[in-house]
């Protein structure tokens, strides 16, 4: 029979990642309908098992090809741990590393899957939320009774609820052999940029709806008259119009400015990660529709140009 | 290297998306449809490494609306074979759709295939993922570059703060691709007309499964939350930024 929630833990250099105690948290307020909540930590150390105290239990994996995350071996050390546990429900995070665990698990244990999903609820079935068409239509499935997996958007739930004090049992789980065709080679971290937007009081965000490269111009100006930095999509970065130390978001940086200036950006959930705790978020664009109204503090359904020349200029003239 | 890349198209994300009176699906009877712009990526990295290996490159799609424009970029863009899944029934979401491409590519001598990480509908899994558990080869998502190396490939998985891991996979293998080493190249609308006019597609015949994994309880653009406070013009949003001291 299958009983309880698996909550997937993540970590990398040494840390668990607020996904691990975003997930944990939820995990904990749905064990009254769901069971017991048992923490999956491949190649986790002490250190990290206790800071997972609001589980019931911590099941740890060690073993060769483990020390550092690959999709292959973590793959298989948890097709074997949900084997062994046989969960109602697989917790995942929606994240570079969940991205490779949680579709694979669902072919090869034929189980129902929801991803993107903001809020997942137990009762005789399973329910899931899930944001997609970026934050456009949420959709609510029913995954039936378990066991399945979903796939949690990182910022879905608040993390402090997981990281409650407490004293779960552990339990070791073996590591099954991994075909070993895929290999971890190394760690590239990035370079450091000529400007720390994480260290920004004020950011403008440009996003696709700038439209070229040249036109960035127009963001650097405003930006001057704010004394800001510029900062982007990914979208902009991927097509070299800025550099990558510029990123918001998902993969890139994650941004808490006292004002965040959105341009031209859509608002989908990889970006929204990135810069939802501003303090004043104020979105420019020109799609009524667009999702970045959801989040933004602020709103203008307007053409990013007409707005960026006139609050510059208008900035200009309070200076005098 | 033999190099097959997946592709699918989407509603465009730009146009006003509706629920239709079932509130479980979305309105189709204007929806506009466009290529993934990740499977675009996808497909610029396969051009990328046919280049170099002087390789082969095919690329499949689903039949539907726009496909036939979608494969003729294709080809106009380099790549060498564009096949068409024909009679595939309805595929029901992606756990469906990796079946259908996964029976195909497996008659396909291939040595990687490469798709777009997600989609904005990918409600069910990510499709690189899940073909790759059906053909039982190795995958890896979030993939920023390819190069070839001994026996398979070394790739760049991308993870958050612009921290990047190497890899090495043996082939044949799966890759998501998230962005590729450089912008997607555009192909000129007189070469895909010249294209169109010279070039039949291939057609193969698809064979769905029922693969539904869940059931859709509703449809609804999301709650608005507080929403934002929507500023007329210039003059109020001055104010508003007096007001939170910014300027
Ligand atoms: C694993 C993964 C990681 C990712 N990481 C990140 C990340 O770190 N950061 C990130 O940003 N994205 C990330 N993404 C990509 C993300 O899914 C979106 O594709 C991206 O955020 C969209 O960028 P955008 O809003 O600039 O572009 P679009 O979605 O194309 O939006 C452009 C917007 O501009 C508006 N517009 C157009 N013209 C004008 C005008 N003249 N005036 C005003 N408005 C205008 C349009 O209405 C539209 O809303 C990631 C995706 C994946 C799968
Ligand atoms: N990447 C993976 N993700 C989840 N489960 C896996 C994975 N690899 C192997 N398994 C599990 O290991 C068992 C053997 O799978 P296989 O290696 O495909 O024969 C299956 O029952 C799966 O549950």
């Amino acid at each position: 029979m299958a009983d309880g929630i698996l909550v997937v833990a993540e970590h990398l250099g040494g840390k668990l990642s607020d996904i691990t105690f975003e997930m944990l948290g939820k995990a904990k307020a749905l064990s009254g309908a769901g069971g017991d909540v048992t923490v999956l930590l491949i190649a986790g150390d002490a250190s990290m098992a206790a800071e997972l105290g609001a589980a019931d239990t911590v099941a740890i994996v060690e073993g060769d090809g483990l020390a550092d995350f690959n999709p292959e071996s973590y793959g298989a050390a948890l097709g074997a741990a949900v084997e062994a546990k046989s969960p109602r429900l697989v917790m995942v995070g929606y994240t570079a590393m969940g991205m490779d665990l949680a579709s694979t698990l669902a072919v090869k244990r034929n189980l129902p899957h929801a991803t993107f999903c903001l809020d997942v609820a137990i009762g005789d079935s399973i329910t899931a939320t899930s944001q997609c068409y970026g934050g456009k239509i949420n959709v609510t499935t029913d995954l039936g009774a378990g066991p399945c997996v979903v796939s949690m958007l990182a910022g879905a739930a608040p993390a402090d609820a997981g990281r409650a004090e407490g004293t779960p049992s552990t339990e070791s789980l073996p590591a099954p052999a991994s075909a070993g065709k895929i290999r971890f080679k190394r760690l590239i971290e990035p370079e450091a940029g000529d400007v720390d937007i994480t260290a920004q009081e004020i950011l403008v965000a440009v996003g696709r709806g700038i439209g070229s490269k040249d036109d960035i111009e127009v963001a650097e100006d405003l930006a001057e008259e704010l004394d800001a930095a510029v900062a982007g999509s990914r979208p902009l970065i991927d097509a070299g119009w800025l550099p990558k130390t510029r990123q918001v978001g998902k993969s890139g940086l994650k941004v808490a400015p006292k004002l965040y200036l959105a341009l031209g950006i859509s608002g989908a959930p990889e970006h929204i990660e990135g810069m939802k705790s501003s303090a004043t978020i104020v979105a420019v664009n020109s799609d009524k529709q667009a999702p970045i109204f959801n989040f933004a503090h602020y709103g203008m359904v307007a053409d990013l140009f007409d707005v960026c020349e006139e609050l510059t200029e208008a900035l200009q003239e309070r200076k005098g | 290297m033999k190099l097959v890349v997946l592709l699918k198209r989407l509603p465009d994300l730009v146009e006003d998306l509706e629920v239709d009176d079932s509130g479980k699906a979305l309105d189709t009877e204007f929806l506009k449809f466009t290529l993934n712009e990740f499977d675009d990526y996808a497909l610029e990295e396969a051009l990328l490494l046919k280049e170099a290996t002087d390789g082969e490159l095919t690329v499949i799609a689903l039949d539907g609306e726009d496909v036939d424009k979608m494969l003729y970029t294709a080809l106009a863009k380099g790549a060498d074979k564009a096949l068409k899944i024909e009679n595939a029934g309805e595929a029901s979401g992606n756990r469906g759709l990796a079946g259908i491409f996964a029976k195909v590519v497996s008659s396909l001598p291939h040595d990687l295939v490469l798709t777009g990480v997600q989609s904005a509908e990918d409600i069910d899994g990510q499709l690189a993922p899940m073909v790759a558990a059906i053909l039982d080869e190795p995958c890896v998502e979030v993939v920023t570059q390819v190069a070839t190396a001994d026996g398979g490939v070394s790739i760049h998985k991308e993870y958050s703060g612009g921290v990047v891991a190497e890899f090495e996979i043996d082939t044949p293998a799966v890759v998501g691709i998230q962005a590729s080493r450089q912008a997607p190249r555009y192909a000129p609308v007189s070469k895909v007309r010249q294209i169109q006019e010279s070039t039949t597609l291939e057609t193969v015949a698809g064979s769905a499964a029922d693969t539904s994994v869940f059931t859709v309880v509703q449809m609804t653009p999301p709650e608005t939350g507080g929403g934002a406070q929507m500023l007329g013009n210039i003059g109020e949003l001055i104010k508003v930024l007096e007001s939170k001291g910014v300027i």
